[in-house]
Order: C-alpha cells, then sequence, then structure tokens
C-alpha cells in the first residue's frame, strides 16, 4: 500500500476516484442533461490530472501540453453540448434524460 | 507529514468532495457551483505539481469562460420544472456496482502495477514552466497547436450553426432556393381555345396575327 507521503500512485488513486465518480454520476443521473455534461467535464479533468501527474513524474513537459490541447477540447465540447441542450430545450420544452427514448427499441 | 503531502489530503478531500456534490445536487446550479470548487482545487494541485501556467489556465478558462457559459444556459432554460422527476431511484444500485467494479480495478491496476514509492521529484525549473511550456508548444508541438485551433473555430461555427434562430422579419436573399429554381416556377402556359373568326368581322382584325397562346 502506498505511504503517506504523496507519490505518482496517490495522484493516479485520486484520479481514479474522481473519474469514478463522475461515471457513475453519468450513469445514475436521469434528471438533467446539463449535469451529465457537467460530469463529463469531471472525468475529462480527472484525465487531466493523470497527464500532469505524469509530466511531473517524469519530469517531462510534453504531458501538460497534452493536457493544454484535452482543456481546449473540453472547451468545444461544452460548447456544442451546451447548444445541442439548448435545441433538445427549444424542441422539449425539458432537459430530462429519462425523456429522452425516441431511440429505444 | 511535511506541509505538502497535509496540502495534497485537504486539497485532494475537498475535490472529493465537490465531485461528489456535482453529480448528486439536487439544483443543477449547486452542481455548476460545486464544479467551479472542483476547478478551484484541481488548479491548486496543479500547481503544486509544479504546473503552474496550467493551473492559471484552468482558472482563467474553466472558471472564467466555461463555467460562466452553463450558468448562462442553466439560467435560460426553465429547469424548476425537472427537478420534479424522481432521481437515484431504479439507477442508483446498478451504476454503483459499476462504479465499484471501475474503482476495484483501476486501484488494483495503479497498486500492482506503479513499481515506484519514490515520491515525485522536487521541480527545479518550477520558475521557468511557463517560458518552457510555450517552447515546447510552439515548437515541437506547432503542428498539433494549430489543429487545435482549427478545432476551436469549427466549435465555435457549429455552436453558432446549431443555435442559430432565423427570423421572419429579417429580408434576405436566398441563393440556394433562387438556383433550385425551375422553369415551371416562373413561367406558366395557359392552354387557350383558338379563335374563331366570324363573319362580319371587322377587316383589320383579320390582319391582326393570332393571339399567341405561349409557344402551343
Amino acid at each position: 500500500m502506498p505511504g503517506l507521503e504523496p507519490t505518482l500512485t496517490h495522484y493516479l488513486l485520486l484520479a481514479a476516484a474522481l473519474l469514478v465518480i463522475s461515471v457513475v454520476g453519468i450513469i445514475a443521473n436521469r434528471r438533467n442533461v446539463l449535469v451529465l455534461l457537467m460530469a463529463v467535464e469531471l472525468v475529462l479533468l480527472s484525465a487531466n490530472l493523470n497527464f500532469v501527474a505524469f509530466s511531473a513524474y517524469f519530469d517531462d513537459l510534453s504531458g501538460q501540453v497534452m493536457t493544454m490541447f484535452v482543456l481546449a477540447t473540453a472547451a468545444v465540447e461544452s460548447a456544442v453540448g451546451l447548444a445541442l441542450l439548448i435545441l433538445l430545450f427549444r424542441r422539449r420544452g425539458n432537459v430530462a434524460v429519462q425523456t429522452l427514448d425516441v431511440m429505444k427499441g | 507529514m511535511s506541509f505538502s503531502a497535509f496540502l495534497f489530503y485537504v486539497l485532494a478531500a475537498i475535490l472529493l468532495v465537490s465531485a461528489v456534490r456535482v453529480v448528486s445536487a439536487r439544483q443543477p446550479v449547486h452542481a455548476a457551483l460545486s464544479l467551479v470548487l472542483a476547478f478551484f482545487t484541481m488548479a491548486a494541485l496543479w500547481i503544486t505539481l509544479g504546473a503552474e501556467f496550467l493551473g492559471l489556465a484552468l482558472v482563467v478558462i474553466y472558471v472564467g469562460a466555461v463555467m460562466v457559459l452553463f450558468l448562462f444556459v442553466l439560467m435560460m432554460l426553465d429547469v424548476r420544472q425537472t427537478d420534479q422527476t424522481p432521481r437515484w431511484k431504479r439507477h442508483l444500485m446498478p451504476s454503483l456496482l459499476v462504479g465499484a467494479v471501475m474503482l476495484a480495478e483501476i486501484v488494483l491496476l495503479i497498486v500492482k502495477g506503479v513499481k515506484t514509492k519514490a515520491a515525485l521529484p522536487e521541480n527545479a525549473t518550477s520558475m521557468e514552466n511557463t517560458r518552457e511550456l510555450g517552447k515546447l508548444l510552439f515548437e515541437d508541438y506547432l503542428y498539433p497547436l494549430e489543429l487545435v485551433a482549427v478545432l476551436l473555430l469549427v466549435g465555435m461555427i457549429a455552436a453558432i450553426v446549431l443555435t442559430y434562430r432565423q427570423s421572419r422579419f429579417v429580408k434576405r436573399q436566398e441563393p440556394a432556393e433562387q438556383i433550385a429554381v425551375n422553369r415551371d416556377d416562373r413561367l406558366r402556359v395557359v392552354s387557350m381555345p383558338a379563335e374563331t373568326e366570324t363573319e362580319d368581322a371587322p377587316v383589320h382584325s383579320l390582319e391582326r396575327s393570332p393571339e399567341k397562346t405561349g409557344g402551343h
């Protein structure tokens, strides 16, 4: 088991916990697409924490550059996702996830 | 326990609690504000890891721009009516099961797989973080950087096109409709019965050419 001083393992475990929390939130959330988008942001943030931790561990800044790219992609994703959310609200009048069952067989 | 270790545990606890609040808050506004707290805490963690520029960029981009976008959309939508539906009812247990399995797998992988027990190296070039990052970004990673710029442009255009609503009161040309027009839309051929001459018709009417009925 890892010790008390924060090592790479600690950061990886923290990112894993963050990932699992957000994935559970994505699966369990039936109310609001907006909260779903926020949970996706948390997933990307945990991936970024891994990148930064490995970058600090190997003393290589390439991981931080990757983190910048992931940040930009996440910003694009949230912008397009929010635009789709607005379209959804205009068409249906609510943003509840459980009403989005048109594709269900 | 050193101060950096203490800082790590405090920040990790705040981060996890705020993440739980994001996915479990009843009001979406509370979820958004918890997400702001999570971003702040993550920025602090990155700064303790030596990534100062990324921490500040996270605060500026996410807390300053993306979360404001989220809150704008949140205020535009009428979220109160969506709060009536029951939550956490049928899907909590399966999702917790999936989460537990995922967490067990990842923790097993990390604890068994990461061989090193050494502490993270102290960043000697910590003060030069922004400069080194800029060098790397604009020399080695210039092409991906331009791709990301194009990606941002595409995202901007997509968001505008998706939410663009045409107004009925604006007069504008529609080139697509102008090009797609047929002959039948513009020219109507009317078939008329031919005129018959009567006996006592005046002479000048005979000299007149027959009425053109449009090509027939």
